[in-house]
């Protein structure tokens, strides 16, 4: 028998792993997927060239099968089944929530609160920033408290940024850096970022941060990984009220394992479907679902971006992430500025937060010109030198309203390779959504327009898409009837059970959700080992 | 411009063979083409792909095809779609492609269908010589250095030429 099992492996269950098993705990970690060894520029290659079908991580097939409804959502471009979990294809973007954030119902009146505070997770950001090994500096003054100094100094502005900067200025919009999950020079025996430009969905070097760093790290203390070991259901004892064994199949037979504590961390698909997965006698409506919500309040962050052409060299698309951002309309997203070119104007509609972003990967790349083209030779070249260049372009991250109707639930008409009903995914997006999603391109209109590029294109309410967060799904309430989780991210109803995911987020925010992810995992972790 | 031995390990780089990357290996000069490609014909597809601006191309493509040996069935690929525009021009003007000037050169690739084709390895002659061929050889080229160069880019997507170029102005770089 384990002390624990996590099921799990990208960056929550790594971590949990990790510290567990660093305190010298039993751990087991069941991972559905493969480990991906190897070189991976193969990988960079599929992705960059059109015509390998292959998925880049290999998600897919009747493993991966599922059905959506309402606007519809992609879930197998949305996560990665496998060591290191989706973190293998993330853009590696690492902020901490805002103090607003945790309070939304009392400050906002919508959504919910959750029930602990920024306080409550501070010294766990800080130790998730050390653990993911965030290169960032303290230049953003919207930003949260914070003590400590980033692990790694934050990568330089491109130049690109410096051609927004005086824009954004003249507007009285404040930019800053970026934190980035990503070295910034070498560290522990992994490699400074080289620049191959392909972050989101592969980065070859290894300089992006990957669950996989701490899944090494908790196999090295003594944890034990189970790969292609995808959890079929979970057993409890004669009472209910504790889990008892994780039934899952491996080398074609279902085998078991019995452990103390369970912690789930397998996203906020996956896990509410294997509390559903999961129902038994005592748990008619699946595990923790006394509340019915679990699988409730799926949650995205919703892009919005705008586009276009400066007429002049911008230097775009030679590495794969950020450098710039604006979090100035986070806490108060219809605020109005002014600067020596006029400002944004105020707005009073009911908003939710976003953050802004300035790409370095606006317009295409010459490669990937002509991997499309009909023409070649001289044609070619001036094809290429026409459409790459001058471009520039700003996106958003929009919080999606909690609400209930958005929800994974099981769906019988359809069933995996072990026979067992798929993720059905229901999205669909609010008013509130949708008109901060127009408020954020009405910012970014206004700063391209003074920066004085062309705008070509726009990502509007209507031809929006997720930013593959998955949110929400056994939210966190002090409240059994309000919740799955409690404050400590244990479920209620299970003695000895925990969730790890941003599937216990209440409310999402619009910052890139894994650092919180993260943070949340180390404490699920001392919440477990203060019961061992 | 005239492209280079160094930039064909350049754009080598960029594909785990040579420098970064788990698994990479060092190209020397005992490295051979990869077995059973013709890499004639991918040079002289190369002269009629590349811009007329680029000299050098036959040492830059056997040099990059010498190190294109990474996959097995990437391999086989390259050598069917090779031995399939070889046999086109022997079909349809009695001579080897490399052998034909570069008019007909670029004939015999539109003629395949690979200006059109959908790149697709498994797909039919047309998408696989546009896969193994023509788009083999743009990867090598736009995604290096030297490619890059021609479009204002020095280290385009799927290179690893670090993070400075990225802050540089157009004058810098």
């Amino acid at each position: 028998m384990s002390d624990v099992c996590v099921v799990g492996s990208g960056p929550a269950g790594a971590l949990v792993a990790d510290r567990l098993a660093s305190a010298g705990h039993d751990v087991t970690v069941l991972e559905a997927g493969p480990r991906f060894d190897g070189d991976r520029t193969a990988r960079m290659e599929r992705f960059i060239r059109p015509g390998d079908d292959r998925p880049v991580w290999d998600v897919g097939g009747e493993r991966d099968a599922y059905t959506t409804g309402g606007r519809g959502y992609p879930l197998n471009a949305a996560r990665v089944k496998g060591v290191g979990g989706s973190t293998l294809h993330w853009q590696g973007m690492v902020m901490r929530l805002h103090e607003s954030d945790f309070r939304r119902r009392s400050r906002d009146g919508y959504g919910a609160d959750w029930p602990i505070g920024y306080d409550d997770l501070r010294p766990y950001y800080a130790a998730a920033e050390r653990a993911l090994g965030v290169a960032g500096a303290a230049d953003n003054p919207f930003a949260p408290p914070r003590e400590e100094p980033f692990p790694m100094p934050a990568f330089p502005p491109s130049y690109s940024d410096s051609l927004f900067a005086p824009a954004c200025e003249r507007l009285g919009l404040t930019t800053h850096s970026v934190p980035n999950a990503r070295n910034s020079e070498s560290r522990d025996g992994a490699s400074a970022c080289v620049g191959y430009g392909t972050c989101r969905p592969v980065c070859p070097s290894g300089a992006k941060y990957t669950a996989e760093r701490h899944v090494d790290s908790a196999a090295a203390a003594g944890a034990t990984l189970v790969t292609e070991a995808p959890v079929q259901r979970l057993e409890t004892d004669e009472r209910g009220q504790r889990v008892t064994r994780a039934v899952y199949v491996h080398e074609g037979a279902e085998r078991t394992l019995t452990a103390d504590r369970f912690v789930l961390a397998a996203g906020g698909v996956e896990t509410p479907r294997l509390l559903l997965l999961s129902a038994n006698d005592h748990h008619p409506d699946g595990l923790a679902n006394g509340s019915g919500l679990v699988g409730r309040y799926f949650t995205e962050h919703l892009f919005a971006g705008a586009g276009g052409r400066l007429g002049e060299p911008t230097r775009q698309n030679h590495v794969g992430f950020n450098t710039t951002e604006c979090h100035g309309f986070y806490d108060d997203p219809g605020r109005g500025t002014e600067g020596t070119a006029g400002g944004i104007p105020a707005s009073d509609a009911d908003l939710a937060p976003m953050k802004l972003e300035l790409l370095n990967y606006a317009g295409p790349s010459p490669v990937g010109v002509a991997l499309e083209s009909e023409q070649w030779g001289d044609a070619l070249l001036e094809r290429i030198r026409g459409a790459y260049g001058d471009h520039v372009a700003m996106g958003a991250l929009v919080e999606q309203t909690p609400r209930p109707e958005n929800r994974v639930t099981l769906d019988p008409e359809v069933t995996d390779d072990h026979g067992n009903p798929v993720p059905r995914v229901e999205w669909s997006l609010d008013e509130r959504t949708r008109r901060t999603i127009e408020r954020a391109n009405e910012i970014q209109h206004a700063v391209l327009e003074e920066l004085g590029a062309d705008v070509q294109w726009t990502v509007g309410p209507d031809t929006s898409g997720p930013a593959y967060h998955h949110m929400g799904t056994t939210r966190m309430s002090r409240d059994p009837s309000a919740g799955v989780v409690d404050a400590d991210c244990r479920c209620h109803g299970l003695d000895n059970c925990w969730i790890a995911s941003s599937s216990v987020f209440p409310t999402g925010g619009a910052m890139n959700p894994t650092l919180t992810i993260a943070a949340l995992a180390l404490r699920v972790a001392d919440s477990v080992a203060a019961t061992l | 411009m005239e492209l280079t031995r160094r930039d064909a390990v350049a754009a080598l780089a960029g594909l785990g063979v040579v420098g970064a990357g788990a698994g990479a290996v060092v190209l020397d000069d005992r490295d051979a083409g990869p077995d059973g490609v013709d890499t004639a014909v991918l040079v002289a597809a190369a002269e009629v792909l590349y811009p007329s601006e680029l000299t050098g191309v036959g040492e830059f493509v056997e040099r990059f095809a010498a190190g294109r040996t990474r996959e097995d069935a990437h391999r086989e690929g390259l050598a069917a779609a090779t031995a399939a525009v070889d046999e086109a021009a022997r079909n349809w003007y009695d001579a080897p492609y490399p052998e034909l000037d570069a008019e007909t050169r670029d004939s015999v690739l539109r003629e395949l269908g690979a200006d059109t084709a959908e790149p697709d390895p498994d797909g039919g002659r047309a998408e696989r010589v546009r896969y193994y061929v023509v788009n083999e050889l743009l990867y090598a080229l736009y995604a290096s250095p030297v490619g890059g160069r021609l479009a204002g880019i020095e280290n385009p997507i799927g290179h690893p030429g670090g993070t400075t170029s990225y802050r540089q102005g157009p004058t810098e770089g």
